[in-house]
C-alpha cells in the first residue's frame, strides 16, 4: 500500500517535472493585486511576495529538483562506478591510489564541499550539478570497489580470464550485472540526497537563478512572510517532504528485495 | 594496537592533506579572474594589484601551494578582505557558538534515539516499532531548511516560547538544536534498533533472563553496553552531517557559528574565510573520526587484538 503511494508520487514528479514546459503555465506573472494571497478556488496554492501563483512555481520547481537529481545520479553513478570497479579491478597500485583519493573526498563532511563549490563556481543550474557530482560520485566508487573485491575472485570471472576475455568484456558481462542491486538501491537513495541538497543550495541561494524555481528558494523566499504567509514556506516543503519520503520508501523496499543479508539474520534466530 | 594506532594516524594524515590541498585549489577553481570576483567591478586597479600581492596570486602555482601550507603550519590562515582582520580570530569568534550548538545537538540526540531504539527493538514488529520507525523514516526525510522554519512558526510566533533567531539566553539554542538533532536522532535510533536485535538473541541474556533479573537491568546493564559500540562509531561518523548541516541551520536561525560564517563569506566573495570554514570543520571531522575509532579500539579488545596481529 505505502509502496503504491510511493511509486504514485514519484511517478507524478516525474510526469510533471517532464511535462511542465508544455502545460499552459504562468510562473513569473506578476499579479500585484494578488501579493500573498492565501489559497483559494482560483490559485490551490495561493500566491507569493510578488504575487506569482504557487501552484504553477511548484511544477517548475518539481522540474528543477528533478533535472538536477536526474543529471547528478546518472553522472556520479556512472563516473563513480566506472571508477571503482576499474580500479579494484587492476587491483594494486591502482586501487590503493583511487582508495587514498576517494578517502580524501570522504573527509569533506555532508554536502560541505556541495555548498562551497557552489559558492566559488557561482549559481546556476550546471554549476549544481556539478558540485553535487563532485561529491556524489564518491559513494558509488567506494560501493563498486568493495563489489568488484568480492565477485573478482568468483569462479565465473576467473575462467573469464583464463579464456582470455578484455578486461572490458568481464567487467561489462560478469561484474556489473552481479553489482548493479547494490548499486540500484545505492542510486535510489542517491536521489533523495541529490533532492535534498539541490533544495538546500537553492536555500542558501547557491543554486538556480531567479526567475527559474527551484522548492529550496521557495522556502527561502517564503520564511520572511511567515506569520502573515505560511502557505508559502508549507507548499514547497511538503512537495520535498514527499518526494524524499517516496523514494525513502521505495529504496528500503528495494534494499529488503536486494540485500542478501536478510535470510542470514532470520537464520539465526530459529 | 600500536600497529593499529599508527596506521590510523597515517591515514588521517593522508586524508588531512588531501583536504588541504583540494581548500588550497578552491580559489583557482573561480571561473574568470579570481580578485575581480572578490572586489567586484568597481575597484581600482592598483586595489586589484595589492590584493594579487597579497594573495600571492602573483607567484607561480606551486610556490603560491609551498607557501599556503607553510601558512597553515603557523596556523596562519590567511586575512579577510571584507572584514579586515586575521581569519584566525573571526573562527576563534564563531566557535563557540557553533560548540554549544554542536554539543546541546549530541545531548538531545541521545536523549531522543536511545529510548526510541530500545523502544522500536524490545516491541518488535509491533506499533510501537513501527511508529519509533515511522518517525525515523519522517526525520531522515526533513530537510533542515524547512523543519526549522516549521519550529519557528509554531513555537517562536504561535506560541511564543523561544526566540526567533540569533543567541540571546540558552532558550535561543533550543530550537536550532532540535532541527539539528532530527536527521541525526533518526539515523541512529535506526542503529540502536537494529543493534540492540542482534544483541537481544545472546546466550548471556538469556542466562540473565533465566537468573531472573529484572527486564530493566537487563536491557540497560546488559544489552546495551554491548549494544551500544556500533553505535558509537556512527555517532562519530554522524558528527560530520552535524558539521554541515550546522551551516545550513545556522542560517536558518541567524545562529552566529561557523557555519553561518560560511554562508556569510561565500555571499560577500570573502574567499579566505571561505577556506578557513571549509578547513576548520572538515579537519575537526577527520579527528573526530580518527577519535571514534581509537576509542572504539579501546573499548573493543577485538578490534584492538585484530589490529595487533594484522
Amino acid at each position: 500500500m505505502t509502496t503504491r503511494l510511493a511509486s504514485v508520487i514519484l511517478l507524478a514528479w516525474a510526469l510533471l517535472a517532464l511535462l511542465a514546459p508544455a502545460l499552459p503555465l504562468s510562473p513569473n506573472v506578476i499579479q500585484l493585486q494578488h501579493i500573498l494571497d492565501a489559497p483559494s478556488a482560483q490559485a490551490v496554492f495561493g500566491y507569493d511576495d510578488l504575487g506569482r501563483d504557487i501552484g504553477a512555481r511548484l511544477l517548475v520547481g518539481a522540474r528543477t529538483s528533478f533535472l538536477v537529481a536526474g543529471w547528478v545520479v546518472c553522472l556520479s553513478l556512472c563516473l563513480g562506478t566506472l571508477f571503482g570497479a576499474l580500479t579494484a579491478y587492476r587491483g594494486g597500485w591502482w586501487d590503493r591510489v583511487a582508495t587514498q583519493l576517494v578517502d580524501i573526498f570522504l573527509a569533506f563532511p555532508g554536502i560541505l564541499l556541495a555548498i562551497a563549490l557552489a559558492g566559488l563556481l557561482g549559481p546556476g543550474l550546471d554549476n549544481v550539478v556539478i558540485a553535487l557530482t563532485v561529491v556524489g560520485w564518491v559513494g558509488y566508487a567506494r560501493l563498486a570497489r568493495a563489489q568488484v573485491l568480492t565477485l573478482k575472485q568468483r569462479e565465473h570471472v576467473q575462467a573469464a580470464r583464463a579464456l582470455g576475455s578484455s578486461q572490458w568484456y568481464i567487467l561489462r558481462r560478469h561484474l556489473l550485472p552481479l553489482m548493479a542491486g547494490a548499486l540500484i538501491v545505492e542510486a535510489t537513495f542517491g536521489v533523495a540526497a541529490v533532492v535534498i541538497a539541490e533544495a538546500g543550495l537553492s536555500f542558501l541561494g547557491l543554486g538556480v537563478q531567479p526567475p527559474l524555481a527551484s522548492w529550496g528558494a521557495m522556502i527561502r523566499d517564503g520564511t520572511r512572510y511567515m506569520l502573515v504567509a505560511p502557505h508559502m514556506v508549507l507548499a514547497p516543503g511538503l512537495s520535498i517532504l514527499a518526494v524524499v519520503l517516496a523514494v525513502n520508501l521505495l529504496g528500503d523496499r528495494l534494499r529488503d528485495r536486494f540485500d542478501t543479508r536478510l535470510p542470514t539474520e532470520t537464520g539465526r534466530q530459529q | 594496537m600500536l600497529a593499529y594506532l599508527i596506521q590510523r594516524l597515517l591515514g588521517a594524515c593522508l586524508a588531512m592533506f588531501g583536504v588541504v590541498s583540494i581548500v588550497f585549489l578552491f580559489i583557482h577553481l573561480i571561473p574568470g579572474d579570481p580578485v575581480e570576483i572578490m572586489l567586484g567591478e568597481s575597484a581600482t586597479g592598483a586595489d586589484r594589484e595589492a590584493l594579487r600581492l597579497a594573495l600571492g596570486l602573483h607567484e607561480a602555482l606551486p610556490a603560491q601551494y609551498l607557501h599556503y601550507l607553510g601558512g597553515l603550519l603557523q596556523l596562519d590562515l590567511g586575512y579577510s578582505i571584507h572584514q579586515q582582520q586575521p581569519v584566525g580570530h573571526l573562527l576563534l569568534e564563531r566557535l563557540p557558538a557553533t560548540g554549544l550548538l554542536a554539543l546541546v545537538t549530541l545531548c538531545l540526540t541521545i536523549v531522543l534515539a536511545l529510548p526510541l531504539g530500545i523502544l522500536a527493538a524490545i516491541h518488535r514488529n509491533t506499533a510501537w516499532d513501527s511508529a519509533a520507525m515511522g518517525l525515523s523514516l519522517l526525520g531522515v526525510s526533513i530537510p533542515n531548511f524547512w523543519l526549522g522554519p516549521l519550529l519557528i512558526l509554531l513555537f517562536s510566533l504561535w506560541l511564543g516560547w523561544f526566540p526567533v533567531s540569533g543567541q540571546d539566553g540558552i532558550s535561543s539554542v533550543v530550537l536550532p538544536a532540535l532541527t539539528l538533532s532530527t536527521g541525526l536522532t533518526a539515523v541512529l535510533s535506526r542503529m540502536v534498533r537494529s543493534s540492540m536485535l542482534e544483541v537481544l538473541h545472546e546466550d548471556y541474556l538469556r542466562t540473565a533472563r533465566a537468573k531472573g533479573l529484572p527486564p530493566a537491568r537487563i536491557i540497560l546493564h546488559h544489552a546495551l553496553r554491548n549494544a551500544l559500540l556500533p553505535v558509537i562509531t556512527l555517532l562519530g561518523l554522524q558528527l560530520g552531517a552535524l558539521l554541515a548541516g550546522a551551516v545550513v541551520t545556522e542560517t536558518v536561525f541567524s545562529w552566529p557559528g561557523i557555519g553561518l560564517l560560511t554562508i556569510e563569506s561565500i555571499q560577500s566573495r570573502d574567499f579566505p574565510v571561505v577556506q578557513a570554514c571549509v578547513l576548520l570543520i572538515s579537519l575537526t571531522y577527520i579527528l573526530v573520526n580518527l577519535l571514534t575509532d581509537l576509542v572504539y579500539a579501546w573499548i573493543d579488545p577485538r578490534i584492538r587484538l585484530d589490529g595487533s596481529s594484522a
